[in-house]
């Protein structure tokens, strides 16, 4: 019998807030991280708003706990602050005896230094401890190394459903009893390399994402981090903690399309809900939210909506992208938005997909437009879908509930 | 403009890596994209980036690609018809 | 003797040595350049010209190797596809940093798509239309680990019957004189051959992809079972790594006598080869042992090729000559174990059976 999965932890950094208090009070609000490029350089500031952490590198050192050093990219620092909150939020540095790990997830890794020191790498040794942390492992180990955790550590990258993996990951291990708990999430620090790349792709909207709206243009990149401390339910009962959900189920198919396109009906989207649905043991009807990952562009937002008709027949629950919250946070959307839907379970809200304004003509839904309070939240879907078709979809229940 | 579309097609032979095809391959007036050479929206983009990097002509929205990437001529009129400005 | 975790079915492998014909490394390739580089098999046997005509090397190694493992166990559609790189495309990596350096505001979206290092799990998929689980791992020498124990775990809690998973990785010049700034790699060309007498500090420098088709039942083809594969991370000593391997083994129900073949990751760096010299001794001494970073160069996913060479040990029932480490003679080989670490920071085990 599989052992039962919990959350007992939750850590997060984005552009609305440096903790989780703080971005539980900026979503009551219905604030947007988005705004003007301010802490990075490039030629693209005026033309293209994200979402960025409101804090320098310098002010990161201070938030991580650590004296400003050379040999840290933008990436790992948001990596050790949201992974370190959702370790002390769990009470982890106080529970010895359990085998922990930490699966993170991150594409650009310590690019953002990369980008600004590869002249130096080709021609001096003057920059050459940034060589070493410019891979995904970088930030991983840090992290590790900061909290202590040697059990097993692995670093996942499936682009945008990167976060959502190491989850289903963590998840997977603590079922089969490989570990006892797991930090699973993603980091994701805006670099030129992805926002010049994401440009080139032609997929950036001028103005804030509207995700679902008929007329949207394009992804609104953010940055952050976050983490889910998860455990094996006899793991999670002791030290009389908070539990804040149960993983209930979660599924991973390929769209197997095109790099860089879902197919129109859907059918990554489609199979990786299907997958969760079926593990958890529930019927649609039974899902209360789904957040979505409803991206803004043309192709994401039609081909997940028409997933969700498909799945979901008469009975589609509320849906709601956060990403013009939050913006796009690739990498770390996964976990970011596993928080964010978790957040709707234990305060019994459903977040509102801000901006959208005009119904798609080929869906028969729309999102929810406002913050909805003191509503009955059970059970909840959190989507992210990759380019090259990495779908992964989970599924979160109240705990005690 | 003869010239031009000459020009043209070896520039997209190289930015778009057709390894086994030469200039003689390429019927000026051929639809580029669905069938014959089979390119794709991703070979739109890297279009849209020749256009800009070798003719200083920015295209904003992929959609207009349809139109201008329709054949070599059709590009070659583009680029004749905007670069006189 | 408990289930084994699963059947090692079938392998493609694209490396520095002709793995091509019947025979099994009768000759190793003697390299003296600055790095180990593959034989490249011709690709457009494998890969249509039109979809091929823009990916880098990297991916067309990662497809075709995918690809040679699938006809090997004569699987149509794996329920898994999981990809460990290191690196992921450097030369795609490469071009882009370029442009990004030189102050160029407008890039080319072929590199960006084909940099991001799913792009060999999501092309081995949309080439065999696969809707089936899939991922990638990226950290350092656990990459190839992390994919493989991934897809073994899906096969023992039931949600997949065979999976794909394999280890990829490729160098450049350009990115080898980079990490030489780091003395990672020897700072001038070696020969491979000769790789363990030099006692300097660097490795041998490589690459090369290796992709194997595990399932829960053998079939015909089979090479072997795979028992257990385990990572360890920045252990505390010398001490902790020999225990973690002792009770690896002993939870696979093996003691170190029942070993028959250990196969060591010696890399010809100086700094750290010192690590197999105290595992072997300590637990496997008297035992024949086997290496072979000779053969690939060091590269983070390497542990590819010596997962290849135990499993065509265990089916031929051979030791081929030069990759011997000692002249040890061994009649029936049933079990290996395969260790490897990587800088003293990412150690990892794979333990062989022939049943």
């Amino acid at each position: 019998m599989p052992r039962r999965v919990f959350v007992t932890g939750l850590g997060l950094i984005s552009g609305i807030g440096k903790d989780l208090h703080e971005n539980i009070t900026s979503l009551l609000e219905q604030r947007s991280g988005i705004g003007k490029i301010r802490y990075l350089a490039t030629h693209l500031r005026d033309e293209i708003p994200v979402s960025e952490v409101k804090f320098s590198n310098e002010e990161l050192f201070r938030l991580a706990g650590i004296e400003p050093a050379e040999g840290y990219s933008r990436n790992a620092l948001l990596g050790m602050i949201a992974a370190g909150e959702a370790f002390r939020h769990a009470g982890l540095n106080a529970m010895p005896g359990a085998r922990t790990g930490l699966i993170s997830a991150t594409t650009v890794g310590g690019m953002d230094k990369c980008e600004l020191y590869y002249n130096d790498f080709l021609t001096n040794d003057n920059r050459n401890i940034y060589i070493e942390t410019y891979d995904c492992a970088d930030s991983t180990q840090k992290i590790a190394d900061q909290l202590g955790i040697r059990d097993y550590i692995t670093t996942i990258s499936t682009a945008c459903s990167s976060a959502a993996n190491a989850i289903l990951l963590g998840a997977r291990m603590i079922r089969l009893g490989y570990l006892d708990r797991v930090i699973a999430g993603g980091t994701e620090s805006l670099t030129k390399f992805h926002l010049n790349g994401f440009n080139a792709l032609k997929i950036l909207d001028k103005e804030a994402c509207k995700p679902f709206d008929a007329r949207r243009n394009g992804i609104t990149l953010g940055e952050g981090a976050a983490y889910i401390v998860i455990e094996a339910e006899d793991f999670a009962m002791k030290g009389g903690r908070e539990l804040y959900a149960e993983l209930i189920g979660y599924g991973n198919a390929c769209e197997a399309f095109h790099q860089t396109a879902s197919s129109p009906d859907g059918n990554g989207a489609f199979l990786a809900m299907k997958k969760a649905l079926t593990m958890s043991g529930l019927e649609p009807g039974q899902i209360d939210y789904i957040n979505a990952h409803g991206t803004g562009t043309d192709n994401n937002d039609l081909s997940e909506g028409i997933a969700i008709e498909r799945l979901f027949g008469d009975a589609i629950p509320r849906v709601s992208s956060t990403k013009p919250i939050t913006g796009h946070t690739t990498s770390a959307a996964g976990s970011t938005e596993a928080i964010l839907s978790i957040l709707c379970l234990t305060n019994n809200m459903i977040l509102p997909n801000l901006n959208f304004e005009h119904q798609m003509p080929e869906l028969h839904f729309s999102p929810v437009r406002e913050l909805i309070t003191d509503i009955k939240v059970s059970h909840v879907m959190s989507n992210s879908f990759g380019f090259g078709g990495n779908d992964t979809s989970l599924i979160f229940k109240k705990a005690g509930g | 403009m003869e010239e031009l579309i000459n020009k043209l097609k070896k520039e997209v032979i190289e930015q778009l890596n057709l390894e086994d095809i030469t200039v003689d391959d390429i019927d000026a007036d051929s639809p580029l994209f669905g069938e014959g050479l089979g390119l794709d929206s991703i070979d739109a983009l890297e279009l849209i980036v020749l256009l800009e990097k070798n003719y200083g002509l920015k295209i904003e929205d992929p959609k207009d690609g349809k139109k201008i990437f329709h054949s070599i001529r059709t590009m070659a009129e583009y680029i004749t018809e905007h670069q006189k400005a | 003797m408990e289930r084994p975790a699963a059947w090692i079915n079938g392998i493609g492998i694209i490396c520095a040595q002709d793995t091509s014909g019947p025979g099994f490394l009768s000759e190793i390739k003697e390299n003296t350049t600055d790095f180990l580089s593959v034989i490249n098999p011709d690709y457009k046997q494998f890969i249509n010209p039109i979809a091929g005509r823009r990916m880098s090397r990297l991916i067309k190694m990662g497809i075709t190797s995918a690809r040679m493992a699938l006809l090997d166990a004569q699987c149509e559609m794996p329920d898994a596809i999981i990809t460990g790189t290191g690196l992921g495309s450097v030369e795609d990596t490469e071009k882009l940093l370029a442009e990004i350096t030189a102050d160029q505001n407008i890039l080319n979206p072929t590199p960006f798509i084909q940099s991001t290092y799913n792009t060999i799990s999501s092309q081995v998929a949309i080439n065999l239309k696969c809707n089936n689980y899939n991922s990638t791992y990226v950290h350092r020498a656990f990459s190839f680990e992390s994919a493989l124990q991934d897809g073994l775990m899906q096969i023992e809690d039931g949600s997949a019957e065979n999976i794909l998973a394999g280890g990829i990785d490729e160098m450049t010049l350009i990115h080898l004189n980079i990490i030489r700034r780091l003395k990672h790699w020897k700072t001038e060309p070696v020969s491979n051959l000769a790789l363990l007498e030099y006692n300097t500090p660097g490795a041998l420098a490589g690459e090369g992809a290796a992709f194997f088709v595990a399932g829960s039942e053998r079939n015909q083809n089979t090479y072997c079972a795979i028992r257990r594969v385990r990572t360890l991370y920045k252990p505390e000593s010398i001490v902790a790594c020999t225990d973690w391997i002792n009770n690896t083994l002993q939870d696979a129900g093996i003691l170190p006598g029942d070993i028959d073949l250990v196969i060591l990751g010696y890399n010809g760096d100086r700094e750290f080869d010192d690590i197999y010299n105290t595992v072997y001794s300590e637990l496997f001494p008297g035992k024949p042992a086997a290496w072979f970073k000779h053969l690939s160069g060091e590269y983070y996913t390497a542990m590819g090729v010596a997962l290849w060479l135990g499993a065509n040990i265990l089916k031929r029932q051979v030791i081929p000559a030069g990759v011997r480490f000692n002249d040890i003679a061994v009649s029936s080989i049933r079990n290996i174990v395969i260790y490897n670490q990587y800088r003293n920071e990412g150690h990892s085990l794979i333990l062989l059976s022939s049943e």
